[in-house]
């Protein structure tokens, strides 16, 4: 019995370990065999030997590819000099960086010669520089040179096209065989080939082209820009046509494209296959024959019978009415359509191969339109089906997001190619493609203010963070007493009563010398004298003693309580891009006079904050400053009250947004009266309510406000009827259980 | 199994006590234990790793010397050589990759061959390790086939990675003869060390003819901008060692420059940097005097003292990453690693990725003249944007730069982008690293817009079968004059609505039946009722509302589209005590919730309630017939980032019971179902999306002393 129980033991045991050894192993053979042998003998191998491979390279190798006898870097420069110059062009063998150090980017356009006929658009594009605030008169000092000769048209056949520009530029002295030049261009070459040949050398200057071929495109030189029609606004500029996002965002037509059919020549073979996609539904797609002299002579069999369905639909109908848009080449690469799509909200699909697609270096293209192949036309309409429809709703906020940003205006598109032109200059102050992208856009975002994304107001939610918890007082005094008043003490002790604020900066713009420290109130935050001028511009220059995101900008005669400080700025970090404060006023469009109004009276619109009591972001302050031309600034210094317009025409242009309207305490507008009739005879003496300031400062802001609004091209100003309050605010609660109750009194 | 057999084991000798049957009892043992064995012998064999022993065995086990052997004759034809022209609309035939759903490219790879001369002598070393990795990564991944007719690109698996190590004619000879060439059409190379002495060229040498080239170390005078792809050189260390991730933080050194054989100007520059600015700045070279089996790849020297390398990358805030005879360093690599941010002084060098990658970010580019500025250029730096560099440039090095692998995908994906723009990748995705994709949002509704006052609004009206109210809410919302349209959501399976319901509004009115029953119907609108909602602009209406709608609340929603605008506020709080949140209905300072009682909001927010809900919260509201606002809400702050906006009803109750207007939750047990949803929800999403705001919007002369009947709002917030 024992010694049977231990066999069957010891078979069983032997057995069980077999089928581990082998067992397995077969059952596993079993199990896989069938369906994985026929694909894995086509993959890639499995080396038995792989671990002993060979490394590509061995370490020191790959640290240490150096070879001394080889050239210098400084001889290798020289060297690069000379090989790689006109069509092989790069900034740092055909560009003078040089000439760039001393005054920073500036731009000098030649004067013009008044026998030389310009161009509507060339006039433009010279004043959009002379407009920029790196225009310099002085060749000195400038970087950038620009022609006075019209060279937007160089299609020889062209009523336009100038002659023996050769010869004229060579009469230049600061030619200079074109180094640090930026030359303009729409069109280049004639028919039938439609060459980019310009028709004179060009020798080592920029080129910012229009329908640009990737192939003789210059990259890190060269500018692609859009094609923009002769009435293409100079400045502002209309808006897109988006007016709402729709869910779905289908509309009426899933692609269109109306246009000219080539039969012969280049580009005929996309414009010439367009009418296959065709189905007469959703997908509307019209050629005609009908261009040139001579059409009949070439017309085809469908000639007459897409000339009568051409006829059935209009453009402008089929271009609000569609999701997508056909954008094709014509003859050559970039054609109107591609605007008036990005305008219309309509997605571009483009079918121009070879295409550097208009500032391509600083745009990505992919998030706006569709980047089709000329070759896949016939696979377009499904291609375009299957895109999800968030992926849609995006493209569509993109499209207006950059005609918006650097379309819109001659203005915008010169600016962004003179933005790009600096941004090379300074790699480490440079955008990032994000900032191009991203609202605002790259001609708002200064990269000298900072690099850093969570410096601005506009990126913190795509970041993941959120603005500084603090905030900095800056108070501006102007009162000729040298000592200081009540209201200043008052104030003081107010705002260092907020438990946000940290620091008191006052900006003392007064004659007299400030009163010396200790005649200053003692505060728990820090407090700064800033000596400034009688500038009004001053208050929103960008002192590096703000280090805050929070700016509350003030007036010395402002009254503020703390509990208003503080509700206004809780609600300011909700809103960190827009200005958020008290007292309020509006526009309004004056139909009698055909001009814009100005309103203080109370009304049930606002559309200004003014800035003598106001939260913003301390990135305005370089905004103001820095984008705007010292031209303007000395316009808002000569009138009265018109900073604050400024200042927020300016926020309103980049947010698109009104200005928001806090809670504030009765008191603080029965005190106004008393400030009003202050003595100092300063015309630009910020007003704490201009509903009671004297008719002249009244008219003054009227003549402000439309002169502004004539250096924005249009009205940037948004209306809001809302006020933020705190959430109890004058609810029948008990005052004890209400934050703010201060305010309710 | 083996629980349940334990538990027989133990109890065995107590349930069958006798002596006679000892044995069976033996037996039973052994055979469970045998069996016990068995199971877990085949558990242990099929299971855990199927996978790879799978593949051990079924592929075929071969050596790579094993390979076929291929004589080229000596005058077999040679390609030419790359046209700089080349473009993906001229050289490259898209037809191949054809239209397919998934917006996949399908690339094949050519088996593995030696190549030699006539007189026997190979043309270079059959595969690297490295490129064996490549192309082994390409075969795992979704691009490959094995179908040569299907596919889009071809990979030669001749290995061009190192210039140096291949006969560049015989190497263009064996290109040629590949069965598909044509040209070198769609063909896609690997090169990471091009050019050789004394010139260096920056783009592989061997004539390629029409053949991408996914290069490292390109120029911009030899980089095809959308042809080719510049890749990084892969720096084998990083497999060797472990370099863990440095939080933020100061470092030792500002800048570190490590790499070996700089030119004697260069480094004599970086010499002049170092007396100008002391401690700060490190120069290490090579080490003289190591002992004998120290790698000297591994350590570095700065006069005595001896550094480990890569680890002292990480004590530095700056690596200088310098050309040498090449433009692309494999150091560039190890700096990433290290999360420390890249100096690149290389004029004209095409960054790795380049065409997706966003550098600025990641490095700081200086050109070479401007060295003996690059001190003060760096300290121009914010902190806080040096902190994000050295986080985006370990990201990079993760994601791209890590192996062969990523270096293989991301080529692929870039060309794959190319052929189907409309599925790219966007920039985003390829440039965010985790903790930002996680904590940041994108707002769908990116572009700021007021939608125009005319375009009206659709009244969503949920209703159980308390028809009385339902007529008195229809009576009252059809008075509000840009109602476009009144929706009905009939929630009772069992009941029909009413005869003539139809005929008593003026609006149109569709009644939805048969949905089932729940509350999350409200927002699930996905077949039919989604389609109908006409306007962009949505309300949500539950009975019994008390409350009426205001024109102002449209005009609040006009101002802030991309938001719930309603009434009444609530809030979420954190309770110390239980450790999780709670739903407070009391009258707080504070709002984060709005009820969906009387709420407006975009349409999209119920394409994205019906679609896009995470987890299983739809079925959770279904289950509970509660939370759909809550739901509503969480996904709402979650998309856009951004708080609630309360608005003040044109009607106020004295006591704070009145205005709730769900007036179920008044009981206790209703409030701890809620507050049930909010920590159910905060657990699905992962967080906490909801905003905590202290304002409320009010029309802009709300309350102030001034006539009423001026006023745009009038009457608002009276008794």
């Amino acid at each position: 019995m024992q010694t049977r129980k231990k066999y069957i033991f010891l078979t069983l045991l032997a057995s069980w370990l077999l089928l581990f050894f082998f067992g397995g192993d077969q059952l596993r053979r079993f199990a896989f065999f069938s369906e994985r042998k026929a694909e894995s003998q086509r993959n890639w191998p499995h080396w038995t030997d792989q671990s002993f491979l060979k490394s590509f390279a061995d370490p020191e190798e790959l640290q240490s590819d150096g070879d001394p006898s080889v050239l210098s870097p400084q001889e290798r420069r020289v060297a690069q000099l000379s090989i790689y110059k006109n069509s092989r062009c790069r900034m740092e063998t055909c560009f003078d960086f040089s000439r760039c150090e001393k005054h920073g980017f500036r731009v000098f356009t030649y004067p013009r010669d008044r026998d030389q006929p310009i161009s509507e658009s060339y006039s433009k594009i010279l004043t959009s520089i002379e407009r920029s605030r790196y225009y310099t008169p002085n060749p000195e000092e400038a970087c950038l040179f620009v022609l006075s000769i019209d060279t937007l048209d160089r299609d020889h056949l062209s009523g336009q096209y100038i002659h023996n520009v050769d010869e004229k530029i060579r009469g230049f002295p600061l030619w200079n065989s074109g180094r640090n030049h930026l030359i303009f261009n729409l069109y280049s070459g004639t028919w039938p080939n439609y060459t980019e040949d310009l028709g004179f050398d060009i020798g080592q200057a920029m080129l910012a082209k229009a329908s640009f071929y990737t192939e003789s495109f210059r990259p890190g030189f060269d500018i692609s820009i859009p094609l923009f029609p002769k009435d293409h606004p100079q400045r502002g500029g209309e808006r897109g046509w988006l007016y709402q996002d729709s869910v779905p965002p289908k509309k009426k037509y899933l692609l269109v494209f109306k246009g000219k059919r080539y039969l012969t020549g280049i580009g005929s073979g996309t414009r010439n296959a367009l009418h296959h996609i065709h189905n007469g539904k959703d997908i509307i797609s019209l050629t005609t024959c009908k261009h040139g002299k001579d059409w009949e002579r070439h017309k085809d069999t469908r000639c007459d019978k897409d000339n009568v369905n051409y006829e059935k639909f209009d453009y402008q109908e089929l271009l609000h009415n569609s999701t997508f848009c056909i954008v094709p080449r014509g003859r050559r690469l970039g054609s109107f359509r591609f605007l008036e799509a990005l305008q219309a909200a309509c997605i571009p699909v483009l079918l121009s191969d070879g295409w550097e697609l208009p500032f391509a270096e600083a745009i990505d293209w992919g998030k706006a339109a569709v980047v089709g192949n000329e070759r896949l036309l016939l696979q377009i309409p499904s291609a375009v089906r299957c895109i999800h429809p968030e992926r849609v709703l995006a493209f569509q906020q993109q499209t207006q997001f950059l005609w918006d940003a650097y379309f819109s205006s001659v203005d915008k598109i010169v600016h962004t190619t003179l933005e790009i032109i600096k941004d090379r200059l300074l790699q480490h102050h440079s955008r990032s493609r994000f900032l191009w992208n991203t609202l605002p856009g790259g001609l708002l975002a200064l990269p000298d203010f900072s690099t850093h994304l969570g410096d601005f107001p506009f990126y913190h939610l795509q970041r993941g963070s959120s603005p500084s918890k603090k905030f900095t007082a800056f108070i501006r005094a102007t009162s000729t007493a040298g000592s200081l008043s009540q209201p200043i003490l008052r104030l003081i002790q107010a705002v260092s009563g907020s438990q946000y604020c940290a620091q008191i900066l006052v900006l003392w713009s007064c004659k007299k010398p400030p009163p010396p420290s200790g005649k200053w109130p003692q505060t728990t935050v820090p407090l700064t004298v800033i000596q400034g001028s009688s500038k009004v511009s001053d208050r929103f220059f960008p002192y590096a003693a703000i280090q805050t995101d929070a700016v509350l900008s003030l007036d010395e005669h402002t009254s503020l309580s703390t509990s208003e400080v503080d509700f206004a700025f809780v609600v300011w970090r909700s809103f960190p891009e827009r200005i958020v404060g008290f007292s309020a006023q509006s526009h309004f469009w004056d139909t009698e006079q055909g001009r814009w109004g100005y309103t203080s009276k109370w009304t049930n619109k606002l559309s200004i904050i003014l800035t003598t009591a106001a939260f913003y972001h301390r990135y305005y302050h370089s905004l103001f400053t820095e984008y705007l031309p010292v031209g303007l600034r000395e316009l808002v210094d000569g009138l009265a009250a018109c900073e604050d317009i400024l200042m927020n025409m300016l926020v309103a242009a980049v947010t698109k947004l009104p200005p928001i309207k806090v809670a504030q305490r009765k008191q603080h507008k029965e005190a106004v009266p008393q400030q009003v009739g202050r003595e100092d005879g300063d015309a630009g003496m910020p007003l704490a309510s201009p509903a009671w300031s004297p008719p002249s400062h009244f008219s003054q802001q009227q003549d402000c406000l439309n002169q502004l609004v004539d250096w924005f091209g249009s009205m940037p100003l948004v209306s809001s009827q809302l006020r933020l309050d705190p959430v109890l605010f004058k609810d029948q609660v008990s005052i004890l259980r209400k934050k703010y109750s201060h305010l309710d009194k | 199994i083996m629980c349940a057999s334990a538990k027989y084991n133990t109890r065995g000798p107590a349930l069958i006590p006798r002596m006679k049957t000892k044995h069976r009892i033996y037996y039973i043992t052994l055979f469970s234990i045998v069996l016990l064995g068995l199971i877990a012998t085949g558990i242990f064999q099929f299971w855990p790793h199927s996978i790879e022993s799978s593949n051990d065995w079924t592929v075929e086990k071969r050596s790579v010397h094993d390979v076929p052997l291929v004589k080229l004759p000596a005058d077999s034809p040679i390609p030419e050589r790359g046209d700089l022209s080349c473009r993906m609309h001229t050289c490259f035939d898209v037809y191949r990759c054809g239209f397919n759903p998934k917006n996949k490219i399908k690339v094949y790879i050519y088996s593995l061959k030696k190549y030699v001369d006539e007189y026997g002598t190979s043309v270079s070393n059959t595969i690297s390790r490295e490129y064996n990795e490549l192309l082994t990564a390409i075969s795992d991944s979704e691009f490959y086939t094995d179908d040569v007719n299907r596919a889009c690109l071809f990979v030669p698996s001749i290995d061009v990675l190192n210039q140096n190590a291949l006969r560049i004619k015989e190497t263009a000879q064996a290109l040629a003869q590949l069965s598909r060439w044509d040209r070198g059409t769609n063909h896609l190379l690997f090169n990471m060390l091009p050019g050789g002495p004394p010139d260096y060229n920056t783009a592989l040498d061997v004539p390629r003819d029409r053949a991408l080239l996914a290069g490292g170390g390109f120029s911009t005078w030899t980089y095809r901008q959308g042809y080719d792809v510049s890749i990084p050189v892969y720096s084998p260390l990083s497999a060797e060692v472990d370099v863990p991730e440095r939080g933020p933080g100061p470092r030792r050194y500002f800048i570190l420059s490590s790499q070996m054989s700089l030119h004697p100007e260069y480094r004599s520059e970086l010499e002049a940097l170092q007396a100008e600015n002391g401690e700060s700045v490190l120069i290490l070279d090579k080490c003289t005097n190591l002992s004998d089996g120290v790698p000297a790849v591994r350590k570095r020297c700065h006069r005595n003292q001896v550094f480990d390398y890569p680890q002292v990358l990480q004590e530095s805030t700056f690596c200088v990453v310098l050309r040498d005879a090449r433009l692309g360093q494999a150091v560039l690599s190890d700096v990433l690693q290290a999360g420390c941010v890249p100096v690149i002084i290389a004029d004209s060098y095409i960054l790795p990725f380049s065409e997706v990658l966003d550098w600025k970010r990641a490095s700081v580019v200086i050109p070479e003249e401007k060295m003996p500025e690059m001190y003060s250029i760096l300290q121009s730096v914010p902190q806080r944007q040096i902190e994000e560099m050295q986080r985006q440039a370990r990201w990079f090095w993760e994601a791209y730069f890590r192996s062969m692998k990523a270096i293989a995908l991301a080529t692929l994906q870039i060309i794959n982008d190319r052929i189907y723009p409309y599925a790219a990748i966007s920039y985003e995705d390829w440039n965010d690293p985790p903790a930002v994709k996680w904590s940041s949002v994108s707002n769908p509704l990116f572009l700021p817009l007021i939608p125009p006052q005319s375009q009206g609004f659709t009244a969503i009206v949920l209703t159980y079968d308390r028809v009385e109210s339902l007529f008195r809410v229809i009576t009252e919302v059809s008075k509000v004059p840009s109602l476009s349209k009144l929706l009905v959501v009939w929630n009772n399976q069992n009941k029909n609505p009413p005869e003539g319901f139809c005929s008593k509004v003026t609006v149109v009115l569709s009644a939805k039946q048969r949905i089932s029953s729940s509350l999350g119907n409200m927002f699930f609108l996905g077949c039919v009722p989604y389609q109908r909602i006409e306007s962009d602009l949505c309300i949500t209406v539950t009975l019994p509302s008390r409350s009426s709608l205001s024109h102002l609340s449209l005009q609040v929603w006009r101002e802030f589209p991309d938001r719930l605008v309603g009434y009444p506020g609530r809030l979420h709080l954190w309770d110390h005590e239980m450790n999780k949140w709670k739903y407070e209905s009391e009258w707080t300072n504070e709002v984060s919730m709005v009820l969906t009682g009387a709420a407006f909001y975009h349409k999209y927010f119920n394409y994205l309630y019906t679609y896009k809900m995470p987890g299983d919260i739809k079925n959770w509201v279904d289950a509970h017939m509660n939370c759909e606002d809550i739901a509503m809400n969480f996904l709402v702050a979650n998309v856009t980032g951004k708080s609630v906006i309360k608005v003040t009803p044109r009607k106020k109750f004295k006591c704070p019971e009145c205005t709730a207007i769900d007036g179920l939750s008044l009981d206790q047990t209703h409030m701890v179902e809620r507050s049930e949803c909010i920590n159910k929800f905060a657990s699905v999403f992962g967080t906490m999306p909801l905003k905590v705001v202290e304002h409320r919007a009010d029309p802009v002369l709300y309350k102030d002393d001034f006539p009423e009947k001026l006023k745009s709002f009038p009457n608002i917030g009276s008794l």
